[in-house]
């Protein structure tokens, strides 16, 4: 494990690479420092979890990666190119749900395919019913969203995100309104839909186990100002059962770090 | 069905208390006419199509001067809740006229139009596109902000973006905008026409107004009773079922009036 704050652990060439951002906030008078020189360099078709407490600018960053907020300080380049705006190779999947309810599924779905010029109208079609077939809702296509239950919204939501076929799919807190079994099934899902996609995967949690089960990599965030605490390599086969022993012990080790980069001491 | 019988026992019940009353012979039968005679001048002035004559030619008004406040009010609503400075200038604007009793507009209207059908429609749009705007503006700041921020990352952006998310996105709230800018019509064009006395036309008011000076108060008070019933017919009809709908679909548990 390693305990530096900018981190490239892979050769692989880096798919997105974020220098020295930082971000504040001005709410009434007082400023605060969301964000305090984070940097962070992400590999093609890894798996990346930001984990922290609330408030340690996890998911400002994130926003910062979507290109939805803009840094004070610092840059983030994705395939070489610096981040001015929200982009079609970054897209995000939000804690809740952020589906259009005037549409069902498949048009929700449609929706980012059809800002795509190159693709016919054919080939939006069968993609779309391409990848609500991979979330497993081919039957619930015609669906309204307020008929969806929570973890079925998440899931049009999951190939929402990817039909447009993003580079770097952007997930924050994405399970975090859902009960424990739906999520539990989701985490099976995502590891074989990233298994099989190869999508290079940034996810914001504050669910230790969660970051465990998923993550190659665990980027663990300290609060105020917002930094990188440490970084945890997970090297567990996949896909990986949330429930299992060896998921436990990394996750308790992470789990102490957490605890004492919620005290602002830093301990490895 | 059990709600609708218990609304007819409601309302048989008070015309029972309204014919008690009349025969209780405490007041004039002039001043306060028997429900029965009420019934008897509705069912007449059907018959010899006056009634029907007047409300269409209501309604005619009531339509082109709400579809002209409807679509001047919708975009100017939409404007102001994007901008601080639309907001403070054409929003303080449409809150201070909406205070304004649409009946306050008929002695500019008189003035300015004279007895015309185009004091008429004045009066009536000016009665509604205030509302409009406020309901529309209101309706579209409510819209859950995470609905823009989704279509951004999706690369949605400029007119794709106002007629693809915020526009649906808003839909019931522009519905309700719409429900509300009717009952301010309606109020407006009865007020336009007890004041505004024209020979284009002879709508509800007009009946009613006439009513009064030959002292028929079974007329005064059965076009008043048609009145409340097309008005109550079509929140009922019209707008409530498209709001509830809109409402579920969009899961904006927005309480029901």
């Amino acid at each position: 494990m390693e305990g530096s704050p900018a981190v490239s652990s892979e050769t692989r060439p880096p798919k997105l690479v974020i220098e020295g951002v930082s971000k504040w906030f001005t709410p009434k008078r007082n400023i605060v420092q969301a964000l305090d020189n984070v940097s962070l360099s992400v590999a093609k078709g890894e798996f990346v979890c930001l984990l922290g407490p609330s408030g340690c600018g996890k998911s400002t960053l994130l926003d910062i990666v979507a290109g939805l907020t803009k840094p004070d300080e610092g840059r983030v380049i994705a395939d070489g190119k610096v981040v001015e705006g929200p982009g079609r190779q970054r897209l995000v999947m939000f804690q809740e749900s952020a589906l259009f309810p005037w549409l069902d599924a498949f048009g929700n779905v449609m929706f980012g395919l059809k800002l795509r010029p190159d693709l016919t109208n054919a080939e939006r079609r069968r993609i779309a019913n391409e990848y609500l077939d991979l979330v497993g809702l081919a039957k619930f296509k015609h669906a309204h969203v307020h008929e969806l239950s929570g973890g079925m919204k998440q899931r049009v939501a999951l190939a929402r995100a990817l039909a447009p076929d993003p580079h770097v799919l952007l997930m924050d807190e994405p399970f975090a309104a859902l009960d424990a079994m739906t999520r539990d099934q989701l985490y099976d899902d995502i590891q074989r839909i990233w298994m099989e996609s190869r999508k290079t995967i940034i996810f914001v949690t504050h669910n230790v186990r969660e970051a465990v089960c998923l993550g190659d990599r665990i980027v663990l965030m300290s609060p105020s100002p917002g930094r990188i605490a440490q970084v945890f390599e997970i090297p567990l086969p996949r896909p990986r059962d949330i429930n299992s022993p060896e998921l436990a012990s990394y996750a308790s080790r992470i789990a102490a770090a957490l605890k004492g980069s919620k005290n602002g001491v830093v301990s490895e | 069905m059990r709600r609708l019988a218990v609304a007819l026992l409601f309302f048989a019940v008070l015309i029972g208390a309204w014919e008690l009353a009349v025969r209780s012979g405490r007041w004039s039968a002039v001043l306060l006419p028997s429900p029965i005679f009420v019934g008897e001048y509705i069912w007449g002035a059907i018959l010899d199509g006056t009634l029907v004559e007047s409300t269409w030619v209501t309604l005619k008004r009531l339509l082109v001067g709400y579809a002209a406040g409807v679509l001047i009010g919708l975009p100017l609503g939409l404007l102001t809740s994007t901008s601080q400075f639309l907001e403070d200038t054409v929003g303080a604007l449409a809150l201070g006229f909406q205070t304004l009793p649409s009946v306050c507009w008929v002695p500019l209207a008189l003035v300015w139009f004279g007895q015309t059908e185009g004091a008429m429609l004045f009066v009536v749009i000016m009665g509604t596109v205030w509302s409009v705007i406020i309901a529309t503006d209101h309706g579209a700041r409510n819209i859950p902000p995470i609905f823009a921020r989704a279509a951004r990352t999706m690369g949605s952006e400029g007119f794709h973006k106002w007629t693809r998310v915020i526009l649906p996105a808003s839909l019931p709230f522009l519905v309700s905008g719409m429900k509300q800018g009717w009952a301010f019509a309606w109020r407006s064009l009865m007020a336009a026409e007890i004041y505004v006395t024209i020979l284009t036309g002879f709508g509800l008011g007009h009946l009613l107004h006439y009513g009064r000076e030959l002292n028929a108060m079974e007329q005064v008070i059965g076009v008043m009773i048609v009145i409340v019933v097309i008005g109550l017919l079509v929140d009922r009809l019209l707008f409530s079922p498209w709001e509830r709908f809109l409402h579920l679909r969009w899961g904006t548990n927005v309480k029901e009036t």
